[in-house]
């Protein structure tokens, strides 16, 4: 690892100071410590910004084999973190799982548990310089190679952003420039990744664009600016010019959230549609369950920065392991059934700095045994594709197979 | 870009009602709210395989026509009288200076050589000393010789119509080298407008690329650009302005060339406020999702800067700019009456007023000095009320 975190023992020594110091000391940094942290920040930024800045890198640097040649996407052991004035937030922490070709994978957790973060390192869109990619390897699947997304430079990143992956997303309604036409943008994205195409062409790809994400009148809405579309037209433009270079995947972060129910429901079908007219794999973020049931091939749940359980969405959904998506299942609200009040989780996500080593959700778990004080546990494989991070799974070794 | 829009926006729109002229709408019922104009895509559910039928039906939506974004800004420019009067006063000067020399029977170097009989006099004292009859001078009780005053007075026809008063033939009198004074005015306008608009125009472009990149790399870029700015703005512009002058004619600069290098000059200590303004907005600006989103499709970060945030700064840059025009105007007319500014036989507003430096001239001669002092003062209300009312017209707060 790039950096030394001085403050492992910190927890353990505050215990002791408590009773003598005045009790602002237990909450805040001390100088000494904020001045160290900020210190040791500077340095292992400006070693990751000096690698990411630089040009003519040698394509050899970040070329790699992918594990399975039908992975678009494997995420390996990513670590995406942030840099803060407070310490290090491990907003994801040794994230690992696949994007299939052709499949939907579905990412799922509270808010803050790293899925967003997760899909902007594929982009390597963290925001730079605290966010920084500190370990791991994204492989990404050209074709005929693969790229390590997480080693190459930021030079190199704008042959894969928009051509190979693209992006939809949360806020349909400050994602487009409001002082352009919506042909001008879309236009703009299939000239800039089709070489030697005319702007007649480029156009009638727009038009078609259009069309394909289902605007009746695409010659109309060609011309118009973004202010004068609804938020569920505006989500559609987003995804025709999401759509319009023929990416490998799409990645669709929130794309219902800041739509009403009756849009989001179109433009879930939308999504759908498209898919099976597309060449191409989805890999969808979101905190609705019902979304993902209805979307996904494939299933991640991640809490505080970590994956705790993977699987196909029938696994998920039929046979919830962690007791974090067993909770996440009972918070959604289920027709035909009544409850007197909705299930929630009590407490929140932690903010993931200086996480003790035990299992992330021991705090808020129903469940917890005497096991889970242990160190984080390791996945345990339930099935072929299911996985789950929990010692109510584990063997006796703490790693073994299913026992419960 | 914005004129684009603009052409385009005024075709698109075939309802009779829109083309009229903008006063007249600005007279009319409130206009519809942008927000109104949203497309309701359940109108569109249909989709797919309805879309032709619905491109011949028309559909609901097609009903609404609203107003393209550069309309409503005009709408709300021309419904301030102020920012009326203030484009009515720029047009009139613009016209004035480049059309009324062509009704002019003199050009900007005409000498008046037709004095219409007036006459030069030239009064000499003359003093004989006083003799008796012995033919001895006279001298008073204190020694001193005692004179008599003979007067001569010369006429002569004079040569140059010079200094002549208000009269049908010159409306505004001629000046001291026999010019016409309202042509003068005529040619100093040109000077003075053509010679602010391009200077606003290159501070402009310097600003922009320097505010651009300042606010889009921030960190050391913005530091060292900012720094700069504020050593300019440090600088007194007057006294250093001055300088230069003496140091270009000590130089041997041809005096018709040095117009050349004050617009240089000026653009070099004006781009510091347009830098300062684009940086201020695209600092915020590129943090904007639709920037996020631009990156995310692949866009070197030259196009992220100057077709998609410099577009979005528009609004504030052509507010800057008409009321950076006064404030050149002003400047141009401060050089010229210093004598830094065109050659002697060329005109310019300041330079004109440099006459009142004769104090005849400043109590006796206000057709000289009156009318381009007043010109100035036109063009630079004019350009000021006309930025005004386009920074009301660009508030998107603005609710009317």
């Amino acid at each position: 690892m790039l950096f030394k975190n001085k403050k492992t023992t910190s927890s353990d020594g505050a215990q002791p100071a408590k009773t003598k110091a005045p009790i602002a000391d237990a909450h805040y940094l001390s100088v000494r410590e904020s001045r160290a942290i900020a210190k040791s920040n500077a340095r292992v930024i400006r070693a990751l910004e000096k690698r990411k800045k630089r040009t003519h890198v040698s394509e050899s640097e970040y070329l790699c084999e992918m594990q399975d040649p039908n992975n678009i996407v494997e995420f390996d052991d990513l670590r995406t973190y942030f840099f803060t004035d407070a310490g290090v937030s491990k907003a994801v922490d040794g994230v690992t799982f696949s994007i299939p070709r052709g499949a939907t994978v579905g990412v799922v957790g509270e808010s803050g548990c790293g899925k967003s973060v997760t899909s902007l390192s594929l982009m390597q869109l963290v925001q730079a310089p605290q966010g920084q990619i500190v370990g791991g390897s994204i492989r990404f699947n050209m074709g005929n190679k693969a790229y390590d997304i997480a080693k190459m430079p930021i030079s190199e990143m704008r042959k894969i952003r928009g051509k190979q992956i693209a992006m939809i997303f949360q806020e349909p309604m400050t994602s487009l420039n409001p002082v352009f036409r919506i042909g001008y943008q879309l236009d703009e994205m299939v000239l800039l990744h089709t070489p030697g195409c005319t702007k007649e062409q480029a156009k009638a790809r727009s038009l078609q664009m259009l069309e394909l994400v289902g605007i009746a009148a695409p010659e109309r809405v060609y011309r118009c600016y973004p202010h004068e579309l609804s938020g569920g037209m505006r989500q559609r433009v987003m995804i025709a010019i999401a759509l319009s270079c023929d990416p490998r995947l799409i990645i669709a972060d929130e794309p219902t959230t800041a739509l009403d129910v009756t849009i989001q429901a179109q433009v879930l079908d939308l999504l759908r549609e498209i898919k099976g007219k597309i060449d191409g794999s989805i890999m969808l973020i979101t905190h609705d369950l019902g979304v993902i049931a209805e979307m996904a091939d494939y299933v991640v749940v991640m809490y505080a920065g970590r994956v705790i359980e993977s699987g196909t969405t029938a696994e998920i959904f039929h046979n919830p392991l962690h007791p974090y998506t067993v909770g996440l299942q009972k918070s959604k609200p289920v027709v035909n059934r009544k409850v007197e009040r909705l299930y929630n989780i009590p407490g929140q996500v932690p903010n993931p700095i200086d996480m003790p080593d035990y299992c992330y959700f021991k705090d808020r778990c129903t469940r917890c045994t005497a096991r889970c004080e242990g160190e984080y546990p390791h996945f345990i494989q339930v099935s072929p594709t299911h996985r789950v991070a929990c010692y109510l799974y584990a063997g006796e070794d703490g790693k073994g197979g299913p026992d419960a | 870009m914005k004129e684009e829009n603009k052409k385009d926006a005024v075709a698109e729109t075939s309802v009779p009602a829109q083309e009229a002229p903008p006063v007249e709408a600005a007279e009319g019922p409130a206009a519809p709210a942008e927000e109104g104009a949203a497309i309701d895509p359940a109108a569109q559910e249909p989709a797919e395989g309805h879309a032709a039928q619905g491109e011949e039906k028309g559909f609901l939506a097609d009903n609404v026509r609203s107003l393209s974004p550069m309309q409503l800004v005009l709408k709300r420019f021309f419904r301030s009288k102020l920012s009326l009067i203030g484009l009515a006063t720029i047009v009139a000067l613009f016209l004035f200076c480049w059309l009324g020399p062509l009704f002019s029977p003199y050009g900007e170097e005409t000498i008046d050589y037709d004095a219409n009989g007036r006459l030069n006099v030239t009064v000499t004292e003359i003093k004989i000393p006083l003799t008796d009859e012995n033919g001895d001078y006279v001298y008073d009780e204190d020694g001193n010789q005692v004179t008599v005053s003979v007067w001569r007075v010369q006429k002569s026809e004079m040569l140059v119509d010079t200094l002549a008063n208000p009269s049908a033939e010159h409306w505004f009198g001629t000046d001291k080298n026999g010019y016409d004074v309202l042509t003068r005015i005529m040619y100093g306008g040109r000077v003075s407008l053509t010679l602010s608009l391009i200077v606003v125009l290159l501070e402009t472009v310097f600003g922009v690329i320097l505010g651009g990149l300042a606010g889009y790399f921030g960190k050391w870029v913005d530091s060292l650009i900012m720094r700069i700015v504020d050593i300019f703005n440090c600088i007194p512009t007057l006294p250093l302005l001055l300088i230069i002058g003496s140091v270009l004619e000590g130089a041997g600069v041809d005096p018709n060339d040095r117009i050349y290098f004050m617009m240089v000059f000026l653009t070099l200590f004006g781009w510091t406020g347009i830098a300062r303004i684009v940086r201020g907005q695209i600092l915020s600006l590129r943090e904007q999702e639709f920037m996020v989103s631009a990156t995310a499709r692949g866009l070197s970060t030259a196009r992220k800067i100057f077709r998609h945030l410099v577009p979005n700064v528009m609004p504030q840059l052509i507010v800057s700019m008409t009321l950076g025009l006064g404030s050149v105007i002003l400047m141009e007319a401060s050089l010229s009456y210093l004598g830094m500014g065109v050659p002697l036989t060329k005109a310019s507003w300041g330079g004109m007023i440099n006459d009142v430096k004769d104090p005849t001239v400043l109590q006796n001669y206000l057709n000289l000095w009156v009318p381009p002092g007043i010109c100035i003062v036109l063009a630079v209300l004019g350009f000021n009320f006309i930025g005004d009312g386009l920074r009301d017209a660009f508030d998107p707060k603005a609710k009317r």
